[in-house]
């Protein structure tokens, strides 16, 4: 049964103070719980950035194993193919969180009702996303490269390939670690970017706008 | 100012000297609040004006669109009104950022709604303590609290479930035991009885009315549940966007004759 409002003298809005900012680290504790406890939802939103990721890796890993042997026309298809998934990859990800922020716009209100700044609720979003982000990212980078590496294993080395080249072509275990590299930020960022949008406006809208909508 | 800021460190240290302060905890001037429809404009509040009393129980009372739930809104800080001004123990909302609001919103008012709105995936301790945290008080603090209101509320052994686990009627009484984690001086309902049956309705309205005594909080709840006249101090019936007519409750017994039950302790 703490005071609460204090008043601080001189304060001429009747110990009406400016609400405190949680740290990150409480941030983060929600976010994770938050992930935890709807894991099975987590995973349905994380899917849409696994694709996305996978065909991402899967494209870079070819283009990889194709290596120097990519003639100029085939490399600008290869690029084409990255430039594809990417938007692949944005697309899905984008839909994945503006459908789980939607559907949060309730949760949202209220945590606002009960004294939540606008800036804390962006911020467990964007922290969940990121987490999600990353994670998807990780997963969406093994599969991805794992099924383009069993898939020409599968179809053996190209006829037309010069003497001594393996089914794996240039691909080196350096190479695999770098499409991780890219993989993962252009996961968990584009994550992010897509969320934040979604996520200022649910926080910015007055709560009880936020509390009438149903989805 | 400085008379004031006493007043309202004394109620929140102590509830129920709050309830023999004669102050207005809310006052609303001249509220004005217009919603855009497409190309028409419709007017939910057209002029309504209400001081509330420390410690007072009111009800809200109107048919639906009457704009009481509007109303609501307003005096809760959760939306803005077009025109007027919204005093909460005599601070002007209109002149309040977002930060003072979120401030108003955690410590001086605890809000109650018609579907309850737990988070769905915090159990009852968590989401009773919620405003502790987002008053910044540590988390032992915030349990205990926690603990102590869902004890209150006849929840102390339903601290660990998932709002999904408990009935509508005990997810009520977990929103009720947040209302309060923060000593509020007012307690906002909307519709609190509406998803309820009658029993579980009469004894939440009960509940209520026992903390609304015992702890000194201001309670008002918009409502058009008959059953909530008995307790309440006034009752306000909206229409239109206007306030009809108050009436205090000894008027509303000569009114309505089977509503005599409840008697004053």
């Amino acid at each position: 049964m703490s005071v609460e409002a204090a008043p601080r003298p001189g304060a001429d809005k009747g110990g009406v103070k400016k609400q405190v900012e949680l740290p990150w680290s409480k941030a983060i504790d929600f976010a994770r719980k938050s992930i935890r406890i709807r894991f099975w939802r987590s995973m349905i939103t994380a899917g849409g950035i696994f694709l996305g990721i996978a065909f991402l890796a899967s494209v870079l890993t070819s283009r990889e194993i194709a290596g120097s042997t990519l003639d100029v026309k085939e490399a600008s298809r290869m690029n084409w193919l990255v430039i594809l998934s990417l938007v692949v990859c944005t697309v899905g990800i984008t839909n994945s969180m503006l459908m789980s922020v939607t559907e949060r716009f309730k949760e949202i209100g209220t945590m606002k009702c009960l004294g939540a700044l606008s800036q804390f609720v962006v911020r467990l979003f964007m922290i969940e996303a990121f987490f999600l982000g990353i994670i998807a990212s990780v997963l969406g980078w093994a599969v991805g490269t794992i099924l383009i590496v069993l898939l020409k294993l599968a179809s053996g080395v190209p006829d037309n390939a010069p003497a001594g080249t393996t089914a794996l072509g240039e691909l080196t275990m350096v190479k695999v670690l770098w499409i991780l590299v890219f993989c993962v930020p252009v996961g968990s960022i584009l994550t992010a970017v897509a969320t934040y949008i979604p996520a200022m406006r649910a926080a910015q809208i007055p709560p009880a706008a936020a509390l009438r909508v149903d989805v | 100012m400085a008379v004031t800021e006493e007043a309202i460190t004394n109620g929140a240290v102590n509830g129920p000297v709050r309830a023999t302060q004669t102050e207005y905890v809310v006052r609303a001037k001249d509220l004005i609040k217009e919603f855009q429809m497409g190309q028409e404009t419709t007017r939910a509040l057209n002029g309504v004006s209400l001081d509330i009393k420390r410690g007072e129980y009111i009800s809200i009372m109107g048919p639906s669109g009457s704009g009481k739930s509007t109303f609501f809104n307003m005096i809760g800080g959760l939306d803005k009104p077009n025109k007027g001004s919204v005093f909460i123990n005599d601070v002007d909302m209109a002149q309040l950022d977002a930060q003072e609001l979120a401030f108003l919103r955690c410590h001086t008012i605890g809000y109650i709604f018609q579907s309850y709105n737990l988070i769905p995936v915090m159990t009852a301790l968590e989401n009773v303590m919620l405003p502790t945290i987002f008053a910044g008080k540590p988390s032992e603090e915030g349990t205990a609290r926690a603990m102590e209101l869902l004890e209150i509320v006849g929840l102390g052994h339903r601290l660990h479930h998932k709002p999904s686990e408990l009935s509508g009627g005990q997810q009520q009484r977990v929103a009720i035991a947040r209302s309060l984690a923060n000593n509020p001086s007012i307690v906002l309902a909307d519709e609190p009885t509406g998803n309820l049956d009658l029993k579980t309705g009469t004894e939440i309205i009960a509940l209520m009315r026992k903390l609304n005594k015992e702890q000194g909080v201001t309670i008002i709840s918009a409502t058009h549940d008959h059953k909530m006249v008995d307790v309440s101090d006034r009752v306000v019936w909206i229409r239109d966007g206007r306030v009809d007519k108050i009436e205090n409750r000894e008027d509303i017994e000569v009114h309505i004759g089977s509503m005599g039950g409840e008697e004053e302790a």
